[in-house]
Formats: C-alpha cells, structure tokens, sequence
C-alpha cells in the first residue's frame, strides 16, 4: 500500500527539460563527458535469493544463491550500453533492481536521482521499461485504449502525448494498428506496440529485456532502428539485455558482459574483442588457384579455389600483412571480418571456467 | 485511488467485448448467491426459529454479512487472482507503473458481474428490514451502516491478507476463500447455533464475528453467547482498522520480500 505520489508536476518532472534538448543536466553530479551526467549509479550491488530443495520426504534444504555478486557502474544520459551474458547470469535480476521490482541484498542503487526499491512509483515516471516476454497492453482492448490510460496513468499533457505518439507511430509503423485488439497482432507487432507504451511519457531511461527476441529479421531491423532515433533524438539512454549480437552490434556504444553474477567485461564492443584472445580474418581473392599464403603473424584457414582465409591476431595491425600480400601476390580483392562477438564471449566463457 | 479507477474501467470495457459471457456470468452469480437463501428459506419451512431467531433475523444477519463481502470482493476481491500474476511474473509490469501496486492489483480484472451477489444480498438486507419488529432507536440505525462498513473492512483486509500470503504460497488463495466465502456462510447463521469454541474461534483470533454479529446483537437485542461485555457490540470499526492495519503491513512485506522469476 504505497501512499498516492503527490500530485507530480504535469509533466512528470520538470526538474529534468523536455526533450529535446534533455541531456544537459540531470540534478547528479555532471562530470561532463559524453553527452550527459551520471544517470544509473551501481555500487557493489549484491542480490541472493535462498532457494528451498527437498532433501528427503519432508526435509528442505536451503541453499543461497547469489543472482548477482558484487557489481559496480554507472551509466551517463544519452549512452545506449548492451548488457549480455548467458542464461542465469544476473542480467534480469540486475534490471529488476534498477527499476526497482527486486529490492538487493545489499549495496547502493541511484537511478534519475531516486533509490528504485524505497522510490519505485516515483521512479517509474522517468523509466520507461520493456519486457521481451511480457506485454503491458490490454489483450482484449484495441492498442489505442492502452496508449490511452498510459497517458492517465503517467499524466502526460495531452499534447505532449499527442507528439510522441505520433512519432511512435510513424517511426514504428503502427497506424494500422492502433484500432485492433492486441490480441490479434502478432509478436512483432506486439513488440513495436510495446516500447511505444513505454516511451509515451518521455523516460530518461529505457530499459529493454530481450527486446527482439523471437522476431523475425524485418521486425528486429525496425525496433532496432526506432531504437537508434530515439536515443539520438531524444537523448534517451538505453539499456538492453539481449541474446542477439546483432542488436550489441548495431546499437551499442558500450558493452557490459555479466558473468556468474559479476561483471567480466564492462567497454566498447573493440576493447570486448581485443580483450579475448580473438582473431580477424582476412579474406584474400586472388587471380588464380594459388597454395596456402605462408605469412610471420598469420594462419592460412581455409583455401577455396583463388579465396583464402588467413586468421591474425585481432590486436596486430592488418596493414603489414596486406601490404605483404599486395606485394607478392596477384591480388584482386580483399575484405576483413572482425570476429563474431558470439564468439568472443564463447571464448570468454571458457577462459573463465579453465581459469 | 485514480489508478484503481482507470484500470478498473479498462476492466469492465474489456470484460465487455465478450458480452454474452458477461451476461451469463452475472446471472450465474445471481442464481449461485441467491441458492445460499433458498436454504435458509428451506430450514424455516421446518421449523420457525433456529437458534433462537426468526427468519426476518436471520435474514437480517444474511443480508449484513453478504452486503459486507460484496463489497469487499467487488472493491478488492480480484487482490486474490494475484497469485497467478506471480507464477507467470507479469506482476513486474504492474511494478513499473507509476500506480501504487496494491491498486493495480484490487482493480486487476475487475468484474463487475459481483454486483450479482451484492444485489441480491441487498434485497435479502431490505426485505429483512421489513419484517423484522425491532424498535429502531438512534443508536440501532447509526449502527446498521456502522456495520456494514466496518464489516466491508474486515473482509477487505482478509482478502488482502490472502494475497499477500500468495507472495510465499502460491495458493494461498484458497485459504483465504475458507475465510472469506467461508466466514460469510458462518455469519448467515446466528451464533448460538454453533459451538461456542468456534464462536470463540472466530471472535478473538479471526474476527469474523464483528462483521455482523456483534453489532446484530445490539441491533435485534440478543444476548451474547460468549457474555462479552457491551461495548464489543460498538467495537466493529475498531477490529477492522486493525484487522486493515495487519493486513497493510504483510502487503508491504510482501512487495518488497517479492522474488519474481527467473526471466
């Protein structure tokens, strides 16, 4: 029994500017650098649940489990930061408690100024939360009557909201939409329907659990690129947790890998693929059918008529090798590929589990 | 108390695109509630008092304790479908609404089809009224809505008890229906049809009887089975503030002992 949030200002929180512009300030400390002040502050977050197992016919054993053990960053506005991991590694839990649904163990959590767990229904109006498989529409209702009471619900000026659905609209291409049941749209629809709901009320920050999952390739390309507008043209920061490298790839500025319920990896998507001990692959055309280049520095993976794969290290510089190629070789194209980033942390994994 | 609104309407305009299904339901619940009089009236073809009372008190006490949990369930009766809102974690997206959640939850789903019992309850209190030969004094009318409301609270706070439970138990629902529906069947009837440890029971730890029978007492001029003093007739609203304030309490545990799943 929360008591009633004091009557806010319309809209929502006129401590923080309607974007755009937005970024500029956010009542924490500005440290200046990208393109706005600290917005999510994590210190040695912990969460542990006890689990219940039976041990015998009427005796249970209880077990702790740390969900998340001991985990620090902090998030400045405008960044769109990529959290991965496998299965059970503590990335919902750790959204769970960032806007506050898990109170934790133990440890400090700032989000848009405000405690998630002690402030929850305040915060709720500067976050605006996806969940991949849950949907916070009315099934039975057309998609317009839950635009609709989010506007009651978060009270945002009805001009305000107007502009932003519209935008929503025409970004996510839902106007054929809007007067059918969600019950009768499909996942992807269903999806593009949901993060509209959850940026009506202008949130400072977006979270999105598993935001693409389960969608086809068209669907995945339109989320992802609404995504990238509205972080550019709002200034919404975004976090997501996703199994999907390609949306890391196409969206994130920032990587944090959660491992085990610590963070093994926390920077941009080159520092997460020099950090492993990854290779790039040059692809090399030649003229004719040639025998496997032999090279200081890289490894010949595969021959295939006049192509050849040779593998270097992803932290030496491709620019000798080519050079060496272009001079001894009849060359007619060449291409690199940076290592897939499944397999970056594939090779992260095991390192760790051998280590 | 604005959230529980909206949402309780995008309930209602919900449940009425199946408006056939809602028409039937409401009947049912109509007939199903009204039954439970049918056999009170059914006893009194036998016989012309039971415990002592005529059928106009009877009714009477059927009339308070069904009114009282009417309301209950159509203001917070859907608390006890929370349960399921747990199993599936969709009570998260509930969580990151700007509503308080104990408001998204009363309102979830609501259905206006329990206005079914609550009408026919109604009628059973009105006709009540008319028979009985009772010398209504100031004090015996402030009483009736006095009890009703209090009544209302207490089984509101069961309900919510229930559902708070549910965060450990997932089907703690149950428990609390022996209660509630349960506490209702057992208010129908007067007090000195049944053993006086039950009586006892459901007086100091489970106070049911002060939704109806305490005050009734006073009302019909009864005596106390249980020789309590005057003032426990007076005592209702009392016993459900507290009977509110416990169950706000284990809410708000509940909310912040919340685990979600896995995903």
């Amino acid at each position: 029994m929360d008591p009633t949030p004091p009557p806010d200002h319309p809209t929502g929180d006129t401590a923080f500017p309607v974007p755009p512009p937005r970024a500029s300030s956010s009542g924490a400390a500005t440290s200046g650098g990208m393109t706005g002040g600290e917005l999510i502050r994590v210190e040695n977050v912990v969460k542990t649940f006890t689990v219940r197992t039976r041990a015998g016919r009427f005796r249970r054993e209880k077990t702790e489990v740390r969900a998340v053990d001991g985990i620090d960053f902090t998030v400045r506005g405008g960044e769109v930061v990529g959290y991965i991991g496998p299965n059970g590694a503590g990335k919902s839990t750790t959204i769970k408690m960032l806007t506050g649904i898990l109170v934790p163990s133990s440890g400090r959590l700032r989000v848009a100024g405000l405690d998630p767990a002690r402030e929850r229904t305040r915060l709720a109006r500067r976050i605006g939360v996806v969940f991949g498989q849950r949907t916070t529409l009315w099934w039975d209702l057309p998609l317009r009557d839950s635009y609709a009471l989010m506007r009651r619900m978060y009270r945002v000026p009805r001009d305000r909201y107007r502009e932003n659905l519209d935008r929503c609209v025409e970004l996510l291409d839902l106007a054929d939409l809007l007067d059918r049941p969600v019950r009768q749209l499909s996942l992807g629809q269903r999806m593009r329907g949901d993060i509209a709901a959850a940026l009506l009320h202008d949130p400072r920050v977006l979270y999105l659990d598993e935001p693409t999952i389960g969608l086809d390739v068209v669907s995945k390309a339109r989320v992802r690129s609404f995504l990238r507008a509205v972080n550019t043209e709002q200034g919404t920061t975004v976090l997501l947790t996703t199994h999907d490298m390609t949306d890391i790839e196409q969206l994130c500025s920032r990587v944090m890998v959660i491992d085990h319920g610590r963070l093994v990896h926390d920077g941009d998507l080159r520092g997460l693929r020099l950090g492993g001990h990854s290779e790039r692959t040059l692809v090399v055309d030649l003229e004719r059918e040639l025998p496997p280049i032999r090279l200081e520095g890289a490894r010949t993976l595969r021959v295939e008529g006049p192509r050849q794969w040779l593998a270097f290290p992803a932290t030496a510089s491709a620019a000798p090798l080519v050079a060496e190629i272009a001079a001894r070789f009849p060359l007619v194209d060449l291409s690199i590929r940076e290592p897939a980033i499944e397999d970056v942390i594939a090779r992260m994994y095991a390192d760790r589990a051998v280590g | 108390m604005r959230g529980y609104l909206f949402i309780a309407a995008m309930w209602m305009r919900s449940t009425l695109t199946y408006r056939t299904s809602f028409v039937l339901l409401t009947l049912a619940q109509l007939v199903t509630s009204g039954l439970d009089f049918v056999v009170i009236a059914v006893m009194f073809a036998h016989t012309d008092t039971l415990g002592g009372f005529e059928l106009g008190e009877v009714a009477f006490l059927y009339g308070t304790s069904g009114v009282a949990l009417g309301l209950a369930d159509l203001l917070v009766g859907s608390a006890q479908q929370v349960g399921r809102r747990i199993r599936d974690g969709s009570l998260d997206v509930l969580l990151v609404r700007p509503v308080p959640v104990f408001a998204q939850v009363a309102a979830d789903r609501f259905a206006l089809r329990r206005l079914g019992r609550l009408t026919q309850t109604g009628a059973a209190l009105a006709w009540s009224l008319v028979l009985l030969d009772v010398d209504w004094t100031w004090d015996r009318v402030l009483l009736l809505p006095w009890m009703l409301l209090s009544g209302t609270a207490i089984f509101a706070g069961i309900y919510v008890l229930g559902a708070a439970f549910q965060f450990w138990a997932a089907d703690a629902a149950e428990v609390q229906n022996a209660f509630t529906h349960g506490g209702n069947t057992l208010t129908q009837f007067p007090p000195h049809v049944f053993a006086r440890d039950l009586v006892r029971g459901v007086t100091f730890v489970v106070p049911l009887a002060f939704v109806n029978w305490m005050p009734a007492l006073h009302v019909l001029d009864r005596p106390d089975p249980l020789g309590l003093p005057a003032f426990a007739d007076f005592a209702s609203p009392v016993v459900a503030a507290a009977v509110c304030g416990v169950a706000a309490l284990a809410w708000r545990a509940a909310v912040r002992g919340y685990r979600s799943t896995g995903s």
